[in-house]
């Protein structure tokens, strides 16, 4: 006979009083729950898009670095007169562990087997891959036109990735960008502004001591290794002028530059 | 469209600009505005936040319990935030990357969370998302305003079409390098609530206190 008294759990929760504990543990629950699926569902559906974008994005700005970027360019045919190679840092010799087609350097920097801890560490990065892919622009007899470097360091608020292309000589830039950043909008963001990025051209990393003097720094004066720092953000150039220092310098590729330079990679 | 609606949805145009006279949403304001296409697509996912939060809290509004009402609504409209950032990022990459965290911080904007606290909560879900709509509408003709003068003088184009060729690309208009620099937009949206102040005395705010002149004494 108790059959009628019986109400549905959702209908005896839903009369609840409104600020009774039960109540608002329950609406806390359901209402996390239903938007962590709501969230998750959407991050999981688009994340192929969003990777695609990535690649899609990173390749062109190694196009851009290059300076082989123009509007409405097909950016993966374009792409294929780069030759991507593993470095290995250390040793600074090319490296055949590893297939350069899906070698991803960031992620071998948080693997203990192919990266080190930096005690010296300007670029506040932590760990420092010990191979990294570089892409070789080939001129149409194979020899290499231009070297492109894959850099990265902290700035004020967020990690920037990016590239550097040398010329062939392995010391003069040709160009540098970033395709990753979050840094503030109008000030270090500025860091991809053509006409910043336009100073990089035809500076020189080392002088002919083989010492590295390339720098970023508000001083007076045109020198061949001097970069203007960008104007009301100092910590991100500060932070650009570390990263490029250290990932054109002892700790980074400029045993692969004298090798590539002497043939001997 | 009843009247009431229709008034939900222009008045936060001029009469009541969540940023000329309520002054909220400063920050992003002053942000993303350096060029219009970017404040278009702040202002559409502002839009969609606050609509979509709006209806969704009126919905809910009978069932929050006083204790933990602002948390729930932090979590509805921090849930929407991050599926509009997601969509960004895989339809719209290139702009996601120029507005960078200020998708992330509309959940901070004081319009989202000032709409849901004031309105919905006390509004059906659609007049809430009308009033919602509305006061997205609102931020973005600000925002839209203020990129038309920072593009305009700051870079010489609109939309990226340039009207003002610059010197430096051959032609004689030399860009106001302030104008792409964040404070031009508090000077914009200074002189924009002066304007409209002026032109809507209601909107002018009285005095707080007043210096007592000597014959009064």
């Amino acid at each position: 006979m108790s059959e009628p008294k019986k109400e549905g759990i959702f209908k005896s929760f839903k009369n609840l009083p409104i600020d009774s504990i039960p109540k608002t543990v329950l609406v806390a629950v359901v209402l996390c729950l239903f938007c962590s699926m709501v969230v998750s569902f959407a991050a999981v559906n688009l994340k192929s898009f969003q990777l695609a974008n990535k690649v899609r994005d990173k390749q062109k700005n190694i196009l851009q670095v290059a300076g082989l970027y123009y509007e409405g360019i097909n950016v993966e045919q374009s792409f294929a007169s780069f030759e991507p190679m593993v470095v290995d840092i250390n040793e600074g010799l090319y490296s055949d562990k590893f297939n350069p087609q899906d070698f991803d350097d960031l992620s071998a920097a948080n693997d203990p087997m192919l990266s080190e801890a930096l005690i010296d560490d300007p670029a506040s990065i932590g760990r420092r891959t010990n191979y990294a892919t570089v892409y070789l622009l080939k001129n149409k007899d194979e020899s290499v036109d231009k070297i492109i470097l894959p850099i990265h360091g902290y700035g004020l608020w967020s990690t920037l990735y990016g590239f550097v292309a040398l010329e062939e000589d392995g010391n003069e830039i040709y160009g540098l960008q970033f395709y990753q950043h979050a840094e503030t909008p109008g000030l270090g963001g500025e860091v991809d502004n053509p006409k910043w990025r336009a100073q990089w051209a035809g500076k020189k990393v080392n002088n002919q001591d083989g010492e590295i003097m390339i720098q970023v720094a508000k001083i007076p004066g045109v020198s061949e290794h001097h970069i203007d720092a960008l104007a009301g953000a100092t910590l991100t150039s500060n932070g650009v002028h570390n990263l490029v220092r250290f990932w054109l310098g002892e700790s980074g590729f400029n045993k692969f530059l004298v090798n590539f330079k002497n043939g001997t990679t | 469209m009843s009247q009431t609606r229709k008034k939900l949805l222009v008045d936060p145009l001029v009469d009541n600009n969540p940023i000329a006279l309520q002054v909220l949403g400063i920050c992003s304001a002053l942000a993303v505005t350096s060029s219009l296409k970017v404040s278009l697509v702040m202002a559409l996912a502002v839009i969609a936040v606050t609509a979509f939060s709006s209806l969704f809290i009126s919905i809910l509004r009978n069932h929050i319990p006083n204790s933990i009402r602002i948390i729930v609504q932090m979590t509805i409209i921090a849930s929407l935030v991050i599926v509009v950032d997601q969509i960004l990022k895989a339809y719209a990459y290139e702009i996601s990357k120029t507005l960078s965290v200020f998708v992330g911080l509309i959940i901070t904007n004081c319009i989202v969370m000032g709409r849901a606290e004031a309105f919905a909560m006390n509004n059906s879900p659609v007049d809430s998302f009308f009033d919602g709509v509305g006061n997205g509408l609102g931020y973005g003709l600000l925002l839209m305003c203020v990129g038309f003068f920072r593009e305009l003088f700051g870079a010489g184009s609109l939309f990226g079409v340039v009207i003002l060729q610059p010197l430096s690309e051959g032609g004689w208009y030399i860009p106001n390098g302030l104008l792409l620099l964040p404070p031009s937009a508090f000077f914009i949206i200074g002189f924009l609530i002066w304007g409209l102040r002026s032109w809507k005395k209601s909107q002018v705010e009285s005095p707080e206190y007043k210096i007592q002149t000597v014959e009064d004494h």
